[in-house]
Parts: structure tokens; C-alpha cells; sequence
């Protein structure tokens, strides 16, 4: 137990960082209280260089997912937080500024944010190190439960309350199916380790209906933290609900946790030879419906979260692409894992850059106060009056959109190869089909930033006084156009990174090697009796 | 490294442009391009034309190792000649626009010559992904310059544009990776290398994926058209070409004529034709009736048509469709005929378009039924006009005459039946005269809507606008009412251009005969190599059926130097 430590100092550094944002917290003076951003930023970062030394765990399923799937969320979680500060407490740092209240401890929430943030993360980085299925859901829930608490106190608004409710709600929901099926998967195999399941899959006793069962409810129950049909429902009024820089969080860390979940579930139940059929079957329906029902509503939007919401959902579908073509022979260009993963980092990226836009932007609110921006026509003529955001919108979507040579393109390549490796090329086209109607939103995205003039008659945006949400927007940007261009060590490194391992080797070495000849023999009989 | 010169060119033109004073743009991007044709010139220098097949000044360099993506260029004969009228063009996009543009001026000229930079990219692209990532990115500039610069209905029509030609790249792209796995999997033990190595070099992939079956190579042609007949464009995806033609800004149709839609016949000449031959054999009379129903469809539309504008885009699909006839013909008089076609069609249409924009902006109406009789009022115009009206119809002499020949000779000559038969210059091809017969009253069309255009706007009783003389157009005092100089200098090269290839289109013929003869050399077969694929075509013999096979051999000796001599006679 205790070796496995090794693996989990990243976990450990964010947890203590927790702890320290949450005792800063409760500081009765402000100046300390200020400090919590930069303490998150530094767990962070701490974390992330841990993580990314961290050693491979040869007995997981992906052994090298561990170094990179840490410093991937570091990274990425860096610009999420600079995007989410100041999130909350607005209305009451404006009245002190303005002399009307003074300081009161009490009535200020930011470091638990913060904290909220961290909590999250923790869990998200536990679910690259889990080795058993109970560790995968708890991971889960860690990574999903502060979410629900920060959907709902992001803004003032009844709306963010209701969009908590539901989030929470149908979180829940799809947390009991998942453990439903995880409990099956007990049930019908008689381990919950990963390691053993592998070996229990592979020798053939573990396909039987309960653990199919189990599988296919655990994949619908994990497709609510993906935001994959049929469990997509709360996405739009959830990401509309929250405050922009929460919804950004949103887009990307239950995202990352529901595919690596996945990533480690099919790779214990499945890819020697594939996937087992009625899994194959389902991930299949579930990814050509994803991304058209994502796309094509995403068309009928005008608020530009729920365009991003729908896209998001979209790109779900396009990254269940790679993991129904499966790890190939392991090189890059026919690991759909490596391109999930790719695509994760990717997606991460660009989504911050394009909620950062949205974030850095506010209007004076009719009954007092200031509003965030939401309709496509705020975003009109951006690239005059505000260049810099304007350019992020115009980059980061042209990115989500997948024209080259920005990073998106590149993130969508892998995703081509692997699936025509695997010979899925009705997908392939389904794909290309999907990212054309997709053409068409994140155009009036960009046209809007580029093309159109400002509004006249409306009330006029203004820069948000939190100057790190632009600064993400930036980074984001610049990551979309430097990224591409150093695109082939990131593709080295996912590709390591999503190599399977050989799981319990010592014990089961000889297994598959039994096993080859007898699932090769119908097949032979099928040959010899055409003849 | 000239070739990378060329295309960095005119993008660090745009950087200089984004950080000069927004009176000079105009004439940094004039010095820019001006500069891109200097560069150009020393490139046709440098070209060795006796190895005109060869990819020359080749430059390649390592980018994405994990899918074996490398940034390398090189050009042959028809690359080169390509990117010399996107070269020439640039001067000319600029100089028209001087006074056509004059709100945000700097984002014009930026995009303008990003455009530039992408295609010539496109056209020296030695790599699958280099060349998609460039014929991908032509598509962000012209949307811009559409839907800022456009006329009323511009922004349907730069959405109309940018989802079509998007839509079907993306499916191209799936045709292209496919070819580049069967490369990499089904390829690579007998190719030599290591299996799994991953390539996208444009020659390496087009020797494997012949070895594909019929059936693939069926799927991968669908594909492929799918993205590049959508550029073309091919009758019946030619819809958003006549929309986005008339509400772009004058350049922007200079360059959506000249250049761009050549992007599309340059990819199939470049991936369709010898990547797929199987397939294109198969189906050639299928894109060829396409074709002709293109060729006669758009003729007719241009007859009906009042707007000048329209009437010369719907032109364009029409004489397109000649240039893939030629294409699908199969032999060397139609692949020789149809590049050729390419260029020409770049300089007349390209012209029409200026000087339907000089018009425009004097005017600010571009109906027929408001125009008329200009040749009184504007000679010098009107000279031009008839003159680029003459080369786009085809009148002998002139540049659209020798390729338009080509096409309909070569879909004439491609009949295998005949050639078998023994018939003299008769090649391999599943064509024949009723091809060329059918699409032969195209240009009657053709005939017939130009010299309507050209009678009604020219000559006849001089009609202008009503609203024109009250003086509520600021810019009539800039203009005066004939060409300026400008303007004359904007469309004598292209002047000087059509005749030349007129006249003396052989050393351009000459030039282009090499990479031409490569591809020929994978349908008709080889004097002492291989057959082409063309020959596993059972035809219904047009003479005796006995003696097919003696006649394989002979029929082919005789039909290649019989084709180059009706070629030297068509061209003189």
C-alpha cells in the first residue's frame, strides 16, 4: 500500500495546498485573504512539475497516463483558475470599494472557492493514478461534487441556483448509475481491481450479461461527466446558468475525468482484441449521436454559452471516435487514446480561451450591478474595440472548429488516422460531416469578433476588473497558434502516454498466449469449411 | 529556398502592412507583390524546363515525426506555371483595389496577401498535409474579403462559400488520410520501409495507392471529388460559385477566378489522376457527362442573365467544365490542353472581372438592362472589353481558343474502341466524338452569351443609370469617366498575356509536356512498359473484333506522334 505513495505526491502537494487556501480563507484580514489566489497558482504549479516527474506505474492499465495526465491537468488548471478569479463575492468587494460596508470575514467565500477548485483537481489528477473501481469513483465524485457548490454560488443569480439544482440532480443520477454498473462489474467478475479485471476479461470468463450489464451502465453513467448523449440534458441550461469562467471549468474537468475514466475501463475490459461487441455497439450509437445532436443544436443558439455548451457536447463525440478505435498496434498514428488524450489537452486549451472572452467581459446591469455577456451580438466588432479578446474569440474558435494550422487541426488529425485505422470509416465520414455543420456556429463566432460593427445602441462592454481572466484568454490564444507548431513532441508524448501496459504480468504471462490459439480456431474451421 | 521566399513573401507583406500608416498599405502591398513577381521571375530562371517533370528547387523539412508530416516543397513545370499567375495576379489585386476600397484598408491588403501566401502554398506543396493545410486556409482570407468588401448579399454568400468548400475538404481529407494509412500498413513491407512509418509525401503516397483495389480506389475517388469538384466547381455543386463571384469585391473575384478555382482542378490533376487511375478510368464518362451537363447548364444560365457580373461567373463553371473534360480525357492533349486551359482561364476571366469592376465603380450598377453603348463614352474600355470577351470565347488567336481546342480534341480522340480499331491520333479512352460533339455547342453557347453581353453593354445606344449624373457619388471626381492609367496598367499584362499564349502557346506546351506525360504514361501504358489501365477496358469494337489484341501494340505506336501532330497543327 504504501508504494503507492510514490505516485500520489502530486495528489498529496494539492491536498495540503487545499488546506492552506482554506485556513488562509478564514483569516479576518483581507490582505491575507488576497493572497489565496497566488497560493492556488502555486500548488498548482508545484503539482504539476511533481506530477509530470512522477514514475510510471508499470501493473496500470496505462502505465505512462500518470506523468502525463498530471501535468496536463496542472497546466491546464493553471489557466482555468487564473480565468475563475474573482468569481465570486463581486457585489460585496464593489461596496467596499466604493466605502459603502467595510470588511467583514464573514461574508466573504472566495478562498473556499479556491479551495473548491483544488478539491477538484485533487480528484481529478486521483483518477489517472486509479487502480481499482472503487478508487475510480471516489476519484469521481471528488472531482464532481465541488463542482455542484460552484455552479451554484458562481453568481448571484436564481438562475446559477437552479443550474446547481440540476447539475446536482442529474449528478447524482448519473453517479448511482455508474455505481450501479461498477457493482455489476463485481458482481459478474469478482474483482474491483483493474489489474484483475484485465486478466479476468482476457481469459474470457469475465464476458458474461452481468458484467456486460455492468459495463454499459457504467458508460451511460460516466457519459453524464462527459456530457454524452442520452445524459447531455443539463449542459446548456448548466453552462448558462454558471458564471462563464465556472463553465469553462466545467468543459474541461469532468470532460478529462470521464475519459480517462473510460480510457482505464474499456482498457481493462477490452482492445487485445478489441472491444467486446454490445460495448463496441453502444459507444459507437452513443458517439454518431453525441456529436450530430450536439452540433445540430448548437446551430439553433444565441446565447454563446449554450453554443459552447452544445459544442462541447459535440466534441465529446468526436473524442469517443478515438476510444472506439482503441490503442491500434500502439503507434501514434493508430492510438485513438494517444488522439483522445490530444484532444482533451487541446479542447482544454481553446475552450478556456473562448470562456476567458467571455469572462473578461461585463455590462452595466438595468437594475444595477454589472451582467456578464451571453449573446452572440456582444461579441460584435470585439477584434476593434477590445483586440485582444476579439483575436482570442477569433483563434480559439477557428481552433474548436478544427481549421489548420491552429492547434484544433492537429488535435483532429490523430483522430482521423486512428479511426481509418481501425477501419471505422463510416465514423470518419460521420465525423468530417459533423465538424462541417460545425462550420456554421463557430463562423458566426468568428464573424462576429472580426467582421461585424459594435453595436451602437446597445449598452457598451467593459474589460472586468480581474486582468488574469484576460491574461488566460491570451494564453490560451497563444497556445492555440504556438502549440501547433511544436504539435509533434505533444503527440509524442500522448502517444507514450497511452500505451498500454501489461497489467499483472507476472502472474498471468502465459494466459493470453494460451488463449490466441482458441479464439483464432472458429475463425479457421469458418475458412476451412468455405473451402 | 526561393520557393520558400515566394510563399513567406507576401505574409511578412501583410506583418509590414499591419504596422505601416493606413495611407501607405496600399503601396506596401503593391512593392510586396511586385516583389513576389521578381522573386517569380529568378524561379522560372532557375527552372531547369529540360527536366521540367522533376520536382525542382525542393526543400523538405522534418515537422510532426509521430504521422511522418514533413514541411517540403518543390515545384514542376505545372506547379510553377501556377504559382507564376498567382504570382502576377498579386500586382493586379492590388492596383484595382486602390481606389475600389476605402473602409478599412489595412485589413484588406493583410488579407490579400495572406491569400497569396496560401495559395502559392498549395501549388508548392510536396506534402498531403501542407498542401491541405494551405488549400484549407485560402478559404479564411476569401471569406473576409467577401463578407467586409462583398456587395449587398455578402454574407450569405461568404458562408455559402466557406460551408461548401469546407464541407467537402474535410471529406477529401478522410479520402486522403485513407491513402496514407494504406501506405503505412498495407504498403510499407514491399515499399521498403518500416512498417507503420507514417508518410504523407505526395509521389510516395501516389505509388501506393494504385496498388489499391478498384473497390478502394472507387471509395477514395468519391472522396476526393467530393472535396476538390466541390472548388471546381462541377456541376451540380457549382452553387455558391455564381453567389460568392458576383458579392465579392472586384479583386476577390479576380482572384476566386483565376487562382482559387484552379486549386481544384490542380488537385485532381495532381491527386485524382494518378492516385486513383483505376477509378477514374471506370467512372471518366461519368465526371465527363458531369462536365458537359456543367458546360451547357451554366451556357444557358449565362444567356438569361441581366447581371454582367453573374453572367461572367456562371462563365467561369462553364469553362471549367471544359478543363475537366480535358482532365478525364486521359491523354496528353487533354491534360496538356486542360493546364494550359488553367492559366488562360485565369487571365481572361480574371480580366473580364477587373474591368466589369471598373464599371462598377463608376456606375455602382452592373444590370444590363441599365448599361449600354459604352463604347461612345469609353472607348478604351470598351477596346478591352471586346478583347477579353474574344480571348474568353475562344476566337482564334487568341489564349482561350488553344485550350478549349485541346479539351474538346483530346475527349474527341479518347475512344479506345477506335484507337484499337487502328483509327488515326485516336488514344485509349472511354470518351469519344459524341463527347466532343456535345460539348462542342458549348461554345456556340458561349459564343452566343458573350457577344449578347458584349453587344448590349458596348455598343448599340447609350444608356446609363438614371441616377448617375446627379453627382451623389463622392468618388466620380477620382475616376474620370474613360480609364485611367491605372487601370490600363492593371490590364495590359493580362492584354499582353492572351495574346502571347495566343500565338506562341508551344513553348508553354513544351514545358508543361513532361509532369503531363507522367501522369499520360499511367492510363495510355508505356511503348516498352507497362499497359495503362485504360486498356483493361473491354470496348465494343468499332471495326472488326477479331484482331483486337494484334492492334494493342500498333494502335499505340501510331497514336501518340499522330496526337502530337494534330496538337502542333491545333496550336499553330
Amino acid at each position: 500500500m504504501i508504494e503507492k505513495l510514490a505516485y500520489l505526491w502530486p495528489e498529496i502537494t494539492l491536498f495540503a495546498g487545499t488546506c492552506l487556501v482554506m485556513l488562509l480563507g478564514l483569516s479576518p484580514n483581507a490582505a491575507i485573504r488576497k493572497t489565496c489566489l497566488l497560493v492556488t497558482l502555486g500548488t498548482l504549479a508545484l503539482g504539476g512539475i511533481l506530477g509530470s516527474n512522477t514514475p510510471s506505474n508499470p501493473d496500470a492499465i496505462l502505465p505512462d497516463l500518470i506523468p502525463f495526465g498530471k501535468g496536463m491537468i496542472a497546466s491546464v488548471g493553471i489557466i482555468l483558475v487564473l480565468l475563475m478569479s474573482g468569481v465570486v463575492d463581486r457585489e460585496e468587494e464593489d461596496a467596499i470599494a466604493a466605502g459603502r460596508t467595510s470588511f467583514n470575514p464573514l461574508r466573504t467565500t472566495r478562498a473556499e472557492f479556491y479551495a473548491f477548485i483544488l478539491f477538484s483537481l485533487t480528484g481529478l489528477m486521483l483518477t489517472t493514478t486509479a487502480d481499482s473501481l472503487i478508487w475510480l469513483f471516489l476519484a469521481l465524485e471528488l472531482t464532481s461534487l465541488p463542482t455542484y457548490v460552484m455552479v451554484t454560488i458562481s453568481t448571484r443569480n436564481t438562475r446559477s441556483q437552479e443550474a446547481g439544482i440540476k447539475y446536482f440532480f442529474l449528478g447524482a443520477l448519473g453517479a448511482a448509475i455508474f455505481l450501479y454498473g461498477f457493482a455489476l462489474l463485481y458482481g459478474g467478475t469478482g474483482t474491483t481491481k483493474l489489474a484483475e479485471l484485465h486478466e479476468v476479461f482476457a481469459s474470457g470468463e469475465g464476458v458474461n450479461s452481468i458484467s456486460i450489464a455492468g459495463l454499459v451502465l457504467s458508460i451511460i453513467g460516466v457519459s453524464f461527466k462527459i456530457a454524452a448523449v442520452p445524459m447531455h440534458f443539463y449542459t446548456a441550461d448548466v453552462y448558462q446558468g454558471a458564471s462563464s469562467s465556472v463553465s469553462a471549468f466545467l468543459a474541461f474537468v469532468p470532460k478529462t475525468a470521464g475519459f480517462i475514466t473510460l480510457m482505464l475501463l474499456l482498457g481493462a475490459v477490452g482492445w487485445d482484441g478489441g472491444l467486446p461487441e454490445p460495448v463496441r455497439v453502444l459507444l459507437w450509437t452513443v458517439a454518431v449521436l453525441t456529436m450530430t445532436i450536439g452540433n445540430v443544436l448548437a446551430l439553433l443558439q444565441g446565447s454563446v454559452k449554450r453554443i459552447l455548451a452544445y459544442s462541447s457536447i459535440a466534441h465529446s463525440g468526436y473524442m469517443l471516435v478515438g476510444l472506439i478505435a482503441g490503442p491500434g498496434d500502439g503507434s501514434f498514428t493508430e492510438n485513438g487514446l494517444a488522439a483522445v488524450l490530444l484532444y482533451l489537452l487541446a479542447y482544454g486549451i481553446t475552450n478556456a480561451g473562448t470562456f476567458a472572452v467571455l469572462a473578461s467581459l461585463e455590462r452595466r446591469a438595468r437594475e444595477g450591478g454589472h451582467e456578464e455577456i451571453d449573446s452572440v451580438e456582444d461579441l460584435f466588432g470585439l477584434c476593434k474595440t477590445h483586440p485582444g479578446l476579439g483575436w482570442t474569440m477569433v483563434l480559439c474558435a477557428g481552433s474548436l472548429l478544427g481549421l489548420p494550422p491552429l492547434l484544433g487541426f492537429f488535435a483532429k488529425l490523430p483522430l482521423f488516422t486512428s479511426a481509418i485505422s481501425a477501419g471505422e470509416i463510416t465514423l470518419v465520414v460521420i465525423l468530417g460531416l459533423n465538424s462541417a455543420i460545425a462550420a456554421f456556429y463557430y463562423l458566426r463566432l468568428m464573424g462576429a469578433a472580426l467582421l461585424k460593427d459594435p453595436d451602437a445602441l446597445a449598452e457598451p462592454v467593459s474589460h472586468v476588473p480581474f486582468p488574469t481572466r484576460s491574461l488566460a484568454g491570451v494564453l490560451a490564444a497563444g497556445g492555440v497558434v504556438s502549440l501547433s507548431v511544436f504539435v509533434g513532441s505533444l503527440m509524442d508524448a500522448t502517444g507514450d502516454a497511452a500505451t498500454l501496459g501489461d497489467p499483472g504480468e507476472s502472474s498471468s504471462s502465459v494466459e493470453p498466449a494460451e488463449m490466441r490459439p482458441e479464439t483464432d480456431l472458429p475463425e479457421a474451421a469458418v475458412t476451412l469449411n468455405d473451402r | 529556398m526561393l520557393l520558400w521566399l515566394l510563399m513567406l513573401l507576401p505574409l511578412a507583406g501583410a506583418a509590414l502592412v499591419a504596422i505601416s500608416p493606413k495611407e501607405s498599405a496600399k503601396l506596401v502591398a503593391l512593392g510586396t507583390t511586385l516583389v513576389a513577381v521578381a522573386v517569380n521571375l529568378v524561379a522560372l530562371f532557375e527552372f531547369d524546363f529540360a527536366d521540367a517533370g522533376a520536382y525542382q528547387m525542393a526543400s523538405s523539412v522534418d515537422w510532426i515525426e509521430p504521422l511522418g508530416i514533413t514541411l517540403s516543397l518543390g515545384v514542376d513545370s505545372v506547379s510553377l506555371m501556377l504559382i507564376s499567375l498567382t504570382s502576377l495576379l498579386g500586382p493586379i489585386c492590388v492596383l484595382s483595389s486602390f481606389s475600389a476600397i476605402t473602409e478599412r484598408i489595412k485589413t484588406y491588403f493583410i488579407w490579400l496577401l495572406v491569400l497569396q501566401t496560401a495559395m502559392t502554398g498549395v501549388f508548392a506543396a510536396r506534402d498531403l498535409i501542407v498542401f491541405y493545410i494551405c488549400f484549407e486556409f485560402t478559404l479564411v482570407p476569401m471569406y473576409i474579403l467577401i463578407s467586409l468588401y462583398g456587395s449587398t448579399n455578402r454574407a450569405k454568400a461568404a458562408t455559402k462559400f466557406f460551408l461548401y468548400t469546407f464541407t467537402g475538404s474535410l471529406i477529401a481529407l478522410a479520402g486522403l488520410v485513407y491513402v496514407a494509412w494504406y501506405n503505412a500498413t498495407q504498403m510499407a513491407p514491399t515499399a521498403g520501409f518500416e512498417s507503420g512509418q507514417w508518410s504523407f509525401d505526395i509521389d510516395t503516397l501516389a505509388v501506393a495507392a494504385r496498388s489499391m483495389t478498384a473497390f478502394e480506389q472507387g471509395w477514395v475517388l468519391l472522396a476526393l471529388l467530393a472535396g476538390f469538384a466541390v472548388k471546381v466547381p462541377l456541376f451540380p455543386v457549382h452553387t455558391w460559385l455564381p453567389l460568392a463571384h458576383t458579392e465579392a469585391p472586384t479583386a476577390g473575384s479576380v482572384i476566386l477566378a483565376g487562382v482559387l478555382l484552379k486549386l481544384g482542378t490542380y488537385a485532381i490533376f495532381r491527386f485524382v489522376l494518378p492516385f486513383v487511375p483505376d477509378a477514374v478510368a471506370e467512372y471518366a464518362p461519368l465526371i465527363a457527362g458531369l462536365s458537359i451537363v456543367g458546360i451547357l447548364y451554366a451556357g444557358l444560365i449565362c444567356w438569361v442573365q441581366t447581371d454582367v457580373k453573374k453572367l461572367v461567373a456562371y462563365s467561369s463553371v462553364s469553362h471549367l467544365g471544359f478543363c475537366v473534360l480535358g482532365l478525364v480525357a486521359l491523354n496528353s492533349t487533354g491534360l496538356n490542353g486542360s493546364v494550359l486551359y488553367m492559366i488562360n482561364h485565369g487571365l481572361s476571366t480574371g480580366a473580364l472581372f477587373l474591368l466589369i469592376g471598373m464599371i462598377y465603380e463608376r456606375y455602382h450598377t452592373r444590370s444590363m438592362r441599365e448599361l449600354g453603348g459604352l463604347a461612345a463614352k469609353m472607348p478604351v474600355w470598351a477596346t478591352f472589353m471586346v478583347f477579353f470577351a474574344m480571348a474568353s470565347v475562344g476566337l482564334p488567336g487568341l489564349n482561350g481558343f488553344v485550350g478549349e481546342f485541346m479539351c474538346m480534341m483530346a475527349a474527341f480522340q479518347a475512344d479506345s474502341s477506335w484507337a484499337r480499331a487502328g483509327a488515326m491520333g485516336m488514344t485509349e479512352g472511354r470518351l469519344g466524338p459524341w463527347f466532343a460533339l456535345v460539348a462542342g455547342t458549348g461554345v456556340i453557347v458561349a459564343a452566343i452569351y458573350i457577344l449578347y453581353m458584349v453587344g448590349k453593354v458596348c455598343f448599340g445606344p447609350l444608356r446609363e443609370p438614371d441616377q448617375h449624373g446627379h453627382g451623389d457619388h463622392h468618388d466620380e471626381h477620382a475616376l474620370p469617366v474613360d480609364l485611367n492609367a491605372r487601370e490600363i496598367v492593371t490590364l495590359l499584362p493580362l492584354a499582353v498575356g492572351c495574346l502571347v499564349l495566343g500565338l506562341f502557346p508551344t513553348p508553354l506546351l513544351d514545358a508543361l509536356e513532361a509532369p503531363v506525360a507522367q501522369v499520360t504514361a499511367i492510363y495510355q501504358g508505356e511503348s516498352d512498359g507497362p499497359d495503362g489501365v485504360l486498356e483493361k477496358f473491354e470496348v465494343v469494337p468499332a471495326g472488326s473484333d477479331s484482331h483486337q489484341d494484334d492492334h494493342h501494340g500498333e494502335s499505340h505506336a501510331s497514336a501518340a506522334p499522330v496526337a502530337g501532330s494534330t496538337l502542333e497543327e491545333a496550336t499553330r
